[in-house]
């Protein structure tokens, strides 16, 4: 099967992409595929914290693209899982550093040894937004259970339509079913009403979250975590697998006006 | 306000109208004119626009230059009105409408009048678009006519149309009907409940309160000094 790049992105920012991108990557790697993780976030670099890899950086994605270096220098393998690629960003530059051409060449350029490439995008809309989607086959949305989050993924998916991606899919992140319940947060249904694209994932508020980033091992490694299945989960959906989204507290007649909504939508 | 001494562009019933006023040099006023086109270039672009001279005298010439102007704006002229019969000659002779125009829109719009006096099969200036897709935050749909929409309109995006705006769907953004000054322009929704509404010179927003839209057709029109909206009962 021929490489598959996922663009992971939102608008808004700190809604959990670069969680997201490395929590997939290692999930997607655990399944036994080869992956790379592109860190687009040129100047404010955190997916190399994030997977625990920021001693190891030598060179970084701007490099490879002004031929500084060839590309196998630049990436880094994994600590813990073999097949498990991190192309890191440059701190010391900013967005304009990079083109949207010289995304598409690069993951050009790497396919035929990967079967995923996943783009970290930073939050926005401008050029660093624009480089990570110029190479997508496919787009990840992701949201937080939030009014502003939501406004900001609607524009986002505005701009990846208008881009003529295919039709990018969502992924919930951070939600509290207690608070749902409460009627104190956007629920599931509410979200997908505005933004009416098909749901991939809902993770939930999780603690083991900080805990990981902060150590530098992604929770998708743990069997115990709640957030770490649901990005697990994920990951087999990406693969073609149906896996039944995770009985969270809210659920209850949740999934019965979901169903309904997308056989509408 | 005493419109004939101003120059104007206002839309009315029958499309866009610009007012050329009796007084005043004919060089000053097409420069104005074609600053405040300019201004609002891609609002009026496409439409087609009628000219309304009072007494003035107008040659072929000066309208050869009037047509100029507004087709580097992307208007077009399709009649002059004025009482003087050298300009009514030359607008016959470049092929133009000349019917006298008198009625003026009432400021104040009875809806119920309205209803009845409804013929816009031969509505000139400009014409109606259909949008088939719901619009996401931050997209935009401008228009010099009517606007219907099958679809939804996301809180951040906004319609903005010289005519009445249809939301077959949820409006939830911001409309804006009547946008080159029509008050008699209606806004109407399956699901009424902009984050603002504006119609002509009024503006107004949805009521606090309530966070789940309202669900059952509504239209909104200017009554009395401000907007209401009422359900939607039947013609």
């Amino acid at each position: 099967m021929s490489v598959q790049v996922v663009t992971i992105t939102s608008g808004k920012g700190g809604v959990g992409k670069t969680t997201t991108a490395a929590n997939l990557g290692v999930s997607l790697a655990l399944l036994g595929k080869r992956v790379v993780c592109i860190d687009t976030d040129i100047g404010l670099r955190n997916l190399d914290v994030v997977m625990g890899l920021e001693n190891r950086i030598v060179y970084d994605l701007v490099d490879v693209v002004e031929g500084n270096c060839r590309l196998r220098q630049a990436m880094i393998k994994d600590k813990r899982l073999s097949e498990l690629y991190l192309l890191p960003a440059a701190q010391t530059r900013d967005k304009t550093a990079v083109g949207p051409d010289d995304m598409v060449a690069l993951c050009a350029q790497m396919k035929d040894d990967f079967d995923y490439i996943l783009i970290d995008s930073p939050a926005g809309i401008e050029q660093g937004f624009r480089n990570a989607l110029a190479p997508a086959d496919r787009v990840l949305i992701v949201t937080t259970p939030e009014v502003s989050a939501v406004r900001d993924a609607d524009r986002i998916i505005g701009l990846v339509e208008a881009a003529e991606k295919p039709s990018p899919k969502l992924i919930i992140n951070r939600i509290r079913p207690e608070m749902v319940d409460r009627g104190d947060m956007l629920s599931t249904v509410d979200i997908i009403e505005i933004l009416a694209i098909d749901l991939i994932g809902i993770v939930p508020d999780d603690e083991d979250i900080i805990v990981s980033t902060n150590r530098g091992v992604p929770v998708a490694f743990e069997n115990n975590s709640s957030a770490g299945t649901a990005f697990r989960n994920i990951a087999r959906r990406i693969e073609g697998e149906e896996v039944p989204f995770m009985a969270l507290k809210d659920q209850a007649g949740f999934f019965k006006r979901l169903v309904k909504l997308v056989r509408q939508g | 306000m005493n419109r004939k001494n101003e120059l104007t562009i206002r839309g009315t019933k029958n499309g866009l109208v610009i007012n050329l006023p009796d007084v005043g040099e004919l060089d000053d006023l097409l420069s104005q004119l074609k600053t405040r086109l300019h201004a609002t270039a891609s609002f009026f672009r496409g439409g087609r626009v009628a000219l309304q001279v009072g007494t003035r005298d107008l040659s072929k010439e000066d309208l050869e230059r009037i047509g100029g102007i507004l087709d580097e704006e992307g208007v077009s002229l399709w009649s002059v009105f004025g009482k003087s019969e050298l300009t009514q000659s030359a607008a016959r002779e470049w092929g133009l409408e000349t019917d006298p125009f008198e009625q003026e829109m009432p400021r104040k719009p009875d809806y119920t009048e309205r209803q009845s006096v409804m013929d816009y099969s031969n509505q000139p200036g400009a014409s109606a678009i259909l949008i088939r897709r719901t619009l996401r935050s931050g997209q935009r749909v401008v228009h010099p006519g009517d606007v219907t929409l099958i679809g939804d309109v996301n809180p951040g995006a906004e319609i903005v149309a010289g005519g009445s705006i249809v939301v077959w769907g949820k409006l939830r953004g911001t409309a804006h009907a009547g946008a080159s000054g029509d008050d008699g322009a209606v806004v109407c929704a399956l699901s009424l409940y902009p984050t603002q509404l504006r119609i002509g010179n009024y503006i107004t927003r949805s009521p606090e309160g309530s966070p789940t839209p309202v669900r059952m057709p509504e239209i909104a029109s200017v009554q009395g000094e401000k907007i209401v909206a009422e359900p939607w009962s039947g013609a």
